[in-house]
């Protein structure tokens, strides 16, 4: 008997979720996000999504092309540009549901599922208006002798999680070599499934043969497949691998703002029966016209 | 440091740098809190306040690194940690706003309606969570009527009222020490907890603040002025922390 190989391809990946799941997706704004993964969810006809997110162009591409349902985020940043044109564009249409919450507790939503809990107590949210614009939310009485009032942040339990790290081995032991973990290994831990794409896959052994061990994020337990997808967090950062292409992060975002200029931008970068590597072969060739 | 740097203050102080000080001096006497500027003008200000009047404030590099003036890393403060640190108080973060009100109620959220807004913005980020948990100042750099509201359009960081009406474990470490903006610094020592004018920047007229702000402001007969900078704090912002003059790109007065 052998330990499990759980490496796949992307498109392995998405023939697993389905329409109508609820699926979180790991990295932070416009950094270390699974787009290569988000881009094969987009090639496919996959709809009808609840999407956990500290979002960035994730969220954009998916809302621009109307798969997402509902949407549970504290944000939606391209970082450097502060503000992302295709959720801007899809809450000012009404395009979905939103639970907006508080980044921290969203941070107790994914601990809270990690652990099996039903909630957390968190001091955030009461006296905003959090609580108008999602009147599910529940407080809790503290049983103690202070009797304090907090939200009970409900646990934020996954179908699936999409994340993206430096390097993983075949087994699902997967590696950050940034300066953030973000909450990836919390995406993992939460959703009955998770699916890690990383921009090389290696032997476990070379995972510590250059970091320490504390660098090991998320565990092979946690993890259903792994894909290796070079350059996969693409046009987000994923240091030390690559910065953000900021270039390319800006003609995505002036594009996104104009829906001619989109449907140009996605026919070049995203058409129909393109795949990775036609994406990866334009954004080079695009590189190169800028010159 | 050159003479010619010791003695070069010839020119007038700028608006921009009245902005700094103001800025600066919402984290002095703050002991050994993390200092989390958000704009140009407040980052130059808590590096000013750390290398003068507050040297055991801790800043980060913007992502997860905690680092000294000079870039030395000397700690690690990943999005997790940070949001941990916020609840346990040992913080003072200085955010934006899109709208603010008379309580200090803040909106990034959205404009219009939260259900399918006019202007859709950054979402709530962890407005909600800083305010009940460390104290939250706030940076306006254009001060206008669009800006400073009746009321938000939808309460990211909570205001004294919305504290107050929310009980006590929404009060008990809420606090707002100030508000600076492009024409003055306003705080909330009022019987009321609404806003009040604290000092004017020199060159600006209680007037011009009057008609830029959308509500009725607490004004004292004899409002003072932001104080000077001291010569000093002028060269360290305008040759040491901002050579690049980033705080003008901010306010252009």
């Amino acid at each position: 008997m052998t330990t499990t190989d759980k490496t796949m391809t992307a498109d392995d990946v998405v023939s697993r979720l389905s329409s109508g799941m609820t699926i979180g997706i790991g990295g932070w704004g416009s950094r270390r996000k699974p787009m290569a993964l988000v881009r094969a969810l987009l090639r496919s006809e996959i709809t009808d999504l609840t999407v956990v997110s500290y979002g960035g162009p994730d969220v954009g591409l998916l809302a621009a092309a109307g798969r997402i349902r509902r949407l549970v985020a504290a944000f939606v940043t391209l970082d450097s540009i502060p503000l992302e044109p295709h959720f801007r564009a899809a809450r000012q249409r009404g395009a979905f549901e939103l639970m907006e919450i508080d980044e921290a507790m969203f941070m107790w939503g994914l601990h809270a599922a990690a652990n099996r809990l039903p909630f957390l107590p968190v001091r955030a949210g009461i006296g905003s208006d959090v609580m108008r614009v999602n009147p599910g939310l529940r407080t809790v009485t503290s049983p103690y002798e202070d009797s304090e009032e907090f939200v009970a942040m409900p646990a934020l339990r996954m179908d699936a999680a999409l994340v993206h790290l430096n390097r993983a081995d075949r087994f699902g032991n997967g590696q950050y070599l940034g300066p953030d973990p973000y909450f990836d290994d919390l995406f993992c831990e939460a959703a009955d499934a998770a699916y890690m794409s990383c921009e090389r896959l290696v032997d476990t052994a070379e995972l510590t043969g250059n970091a320490a061990p504390q660098t090991l994020l998320v565990k092979r337990h946690s993890v259903t497949g792994v894909v290796e997808t070079p350059n996969g967090a693409h046009f987000t950062s994923c240091v030390p691998d690559h910065p953000r292409d900021e270039a390319f992060q800006k003609a995505y975002a002036t594009a996104a703002a104009d829906p001619d200029a989109w449907a140009a931008f996605s026919e070049r970068f995203l058409p129909a029966g393109g795949d990775e590597k036609s994406y990866q072969s334009a954004v080079r060739t695009w590189h190169e016209e800028q010159k | 440091m050159t003479t010619e740097n010791t003695t070069a203050n010839p020119t007038a102080v700028t608006r921009a740098e009245y902005c700094v000080i103001a800025c600066a001096d919402a984290w002095r006497d703050n002991g050994e809190v993390l200092a989390s500027p958000m704009g140009l003008v407040p980052s130059v200000g808590a590096r000013l306040a750390r290398r003068t009047f507050s040297p055991d404030l801790l800043l980060t590099d913007g992502e997860a690194l905690l680092v000294a003036p000079d870039g030395t890393t000397e700690g690690w403060l990943p999005y997790r940690q940070h949001l941990a640190m916020v609840t346990g108080g040992r913080r003072h973060v200085m955010m934006g706003a899109s709208q603010i009100d008379r309580f200090g109620n803040q909106n990034i959220s959205c404009i219009g309606d939260w259900e399918q807004p006019s202007r859709q913005l950054l979402g709530v980020r962890g407005a909600p969570v800083n305010t009940l948990n460390n104290p939250v100042s706030y940076w306006i750099p254009k001060h206008s009527t669009r800006v400073f509201v009746e009321r938000v359009d939808m309460i990211c960081g909570v205001g004294y009222d919305s504290a107050a009406a929310a009980g006590p474990s929404a009060s008990r470490y809420h606090r707002i020490p100030r508000v600076v903006s492009d024409l003055g610094v306003f705080d909330f020592v009022t019987p009321d907890r609404s806003m009040r004018l604290a000092s004017l920047h020199p060159g600006v007229t209680v007037d011009q603040v009057r008609e830029a702000t959308g509500f009725a402001l607490t004004i004292a007969d004899d409002v003072p002025y932001t104080r000077e900078p001291t010569a000093a704090e002028l060269s360290l912002i305008r040759e040491v922390i901002d050579p690049q003059g980033t705080r003008n790109r901010e306010v252009r007065v």
